[in-house]
């Protein structure tokens, strides 16, 4: 059977900056079945370019970005859970965002579009969370983008999560990552076709977001993964090209693939204000201190990282849960050995699929006798 | 004290764990307490405690694939240094902080004991006893580092850097003004109170400050 995105509209949402959008569509899927008390619902937080495609298998013949680990048995077991996922805002599949119809102007929003925040995209899924008849989320989790909505939903709504899994990501983004994300907004804003963000219906900026990606790409793999999977090895042929008109290395061919395959499914203003969104991202804004904010949160916790995820490196995640065992939080944490680096969330799923089951079981009995 | 949680509880409790210093343990810790177990292992300890006793338990331990274990069956375990984590908590966090068989092998090992006693109202340790007639007939005997069942390792790959007798522990309390609320010796799976510097394999000591 196929999974069905679904999508509702509310008037209209205030965002962290003072500015509204009206009205604001959200795409979103479910799997398994909601019980009767309600308690049961887990919401899922895609990473920067997923969707609301999480699970299951879409009319295109498609697997959801955590197939590997939501379904009947899975970590995430859809026989036990109702699971919910759905686009964040500013995104492209569904949910509004820059290319979405500007009611003012009838046409896309472009750079008219408002700039967003990861506390924004929370509203909007407590929004659809309410929407759905749940007050309480038995646990929110996702890994890198996902990790921090996961986080700022503890801190924010407090009494509407039980439980929370941040996954290979941080508190707030570090120079580093926001050097990353700037290199990828500055090679889009430089593609002639980018024109200031007016390219719909036009070409798009194509060339800017490929290389944006091929940048991303590089940072959600690892030194060890790289040589593994790529090596020095040449890709179609014995010897050297001596020229820039043909590939001459595998790495080469795979980055410039996965460049030109994500211009086909995310937009290029998307890629602008989420990544802002993650730039400004820091869960202690307006507490004074990270301890402050995690304070606030009543939730157990369960924190993972990865070995080799220079992107999203362990010790962003150590400060959280040094930050939720400072004020006495229930906080379980493990690194686990990968050598996919910051892919290890979605691709290396054996050790952590045995985490996210015993954790959600034990915040499930623990819900049922609280 | 709950009745269930007596003497009479420590054999089943053996059974189900298997050590004898968690069978004490279990039957000193009081139910509906916050306890933080420290080096817990895959947490059957932690599991036992929050189960029966309805303890809220909680873990540290360094080993990545035992955290792994321990969170797999539902206990909140931190992957973590003991030297090193007990700073962060605020004071008197639980009730009770365990230390089993893990105190030889700290850095500081009064650093840690102080800690326990800053985090936690009781601190419970468990050491194996390097005072043991078996160690010292190994030592004498051999003219060589004591290799025994309590002390297996070799002493190039021994985890254990700090060596400690029941005598040290006690005089380490008188001079740090612990009060020594309970002290239990065990050799094998018995009991005892005779001459015990000399004859328990292992030492539980309930602390507090």
């Amino acid at each position: 059977m196929t999974v069905e995105t679904k999508q509702v509209r509310f008037p209209s949402v205030s965002l962290d900056s003072g500015a509204t959008i009206a009205p604001v569509d959200v795409a979103y899927q479910t799997y398994g079945q909601l019980n009767a008390q309600r308690s049961n619902a887990i919401l899922v937080l895609h990473a920067f370019s997923g969707d609301a495609h999480a699970a299951g298998i879409d009319d295109s013949g498609k697997p959801g970005w955590w197939d590997n680990m939501i379904g009947p048995g899975k970590a995430f077991d859809t026989n036990i859970y109702y699971v919910i996922c759905s686009n964040v805002l500013g995104g492209c599949r569904g949910t509004t965002g820059p290319s979405s119809i500007n009611p003012e102007t009838g046409r896309p929003y472009a750079m008219a579009f408002p700039v967003i925040t990861i506390g924004d995209m929370a509203r909007v899924q407590k929004m659809l969370i309410d929407h759905l008849g749940i007050e309480r989320l038995l646990s929110v989790s996702g890994g890198s983008m996902g990790g921090m909505q996961a986080l700022e939903w503890s801190v924010a709504y407090p009494d509407s999560v039980v439980s929370a899994i941040p996954i290979a990501s941080t508190p707030r983004h570090s120079a580093q990552q926001i050097a990353f994300n700037e290199v990828g907004r500055q090679a889009i804003m430089a593609d002639p076709d980018w024109e200031n963000g007016e390219y719909y219906g036009k070409k798009p900026p194509a060339r800017g977001l490929a290389v944006a990606r091929m940048v991303g790409h590089i940072t959600y793999m690892s030194d060890d993964s790289m040589r593994e999977k790529f090596g020095r090895r040449l890709r179609d042929k014995e010897q050297f090209g001596y020229n820039f008109s043909s590939v001459d290395f595998e790495v080469e061919s795979y980055l410039r693939y996965r460049g030109t395959q994500f211009v086909d499914r995310f937009d290029a203003n998307s890629y602008l204000y989420i990544t802002k969104a993650m730039d400004y991202f820091d869960v202690a804004n307006g507490y004074g201190s990270l301890a402050a904010a995690m304070e606030r949160s009543t939730a157990r916790f369960l924190v993972i990282s990865f070995t080799s995820d220079w992107l999203y490196p362990s010790y962003q995640s150590q400060e959280v849960v040094r930050a939720l065992r400072s004020r006495n939080r229930d906080v379980a944490y493990c690194e686990l050995a990968s050598n996919y680096g910051h892919d290890a969330f979605l691709v290396d799923v054996g050790e952590q699929t045995e985490l996210v089951r015993g954790f959600l079981a034990s915040s499930l009995r623990e819900r049922a006798h609280a | 004290m709950n009745a269930a949680s007596g003497t009479a509880s420590a054999p089943f409790v053996r059974q189900l764990l298997g050590r004898s210093d968690y069978a004490i343990i279990s039957e000193i810790v009081e139910p509906n307490t916050r306890v933080l177990d420290l080096g817990c292992g895959d947490g059957e300890l932690l599991q036992w405690l929050a189960e029966r006793k309805k303890c809220d338990a909680r873990g540290i331990e360094i080993s990545s694939s035992r955290v792994q274990r321990a969170i797999a069956r539902g206990v909140s375990v931190y992957q973590g240094d003991i030297d090193e984590a007990l700073l962060d908590y605020p004071d008197s966090a639980f009730d009770y902080i365990i230390l089993s068989q893990t105190l030889q092998e700290t850095k500081e090992p009064l650093k840690v004991l102080r800690q326990m006693l800053r985090v936690g109202r009781n601190a419970v340790v468990a050491f194996p006893n390097f005072g043991h007639w078996s160690v010292r007939l190994a030592h004498l005997f051999s003219g060589r580092a004591p290799k025994t069942k309590l002390f297996p390792y070799n002493w190039y790959d021994s985890p254990n850097i700090h060596y400690l007798t029941v005598h040290d522990f006690e005089e380490l309390a008188r001079q740090e003004n612990w009060n020594v609320e309970r002290r239990i010796f065990l050799a094998g799976k018995h009991t005892g109170t005779l001459w015990p510097n000399l004859m328990a394999e292992t030492a539980v000591f309930l602390i507090r400050k």
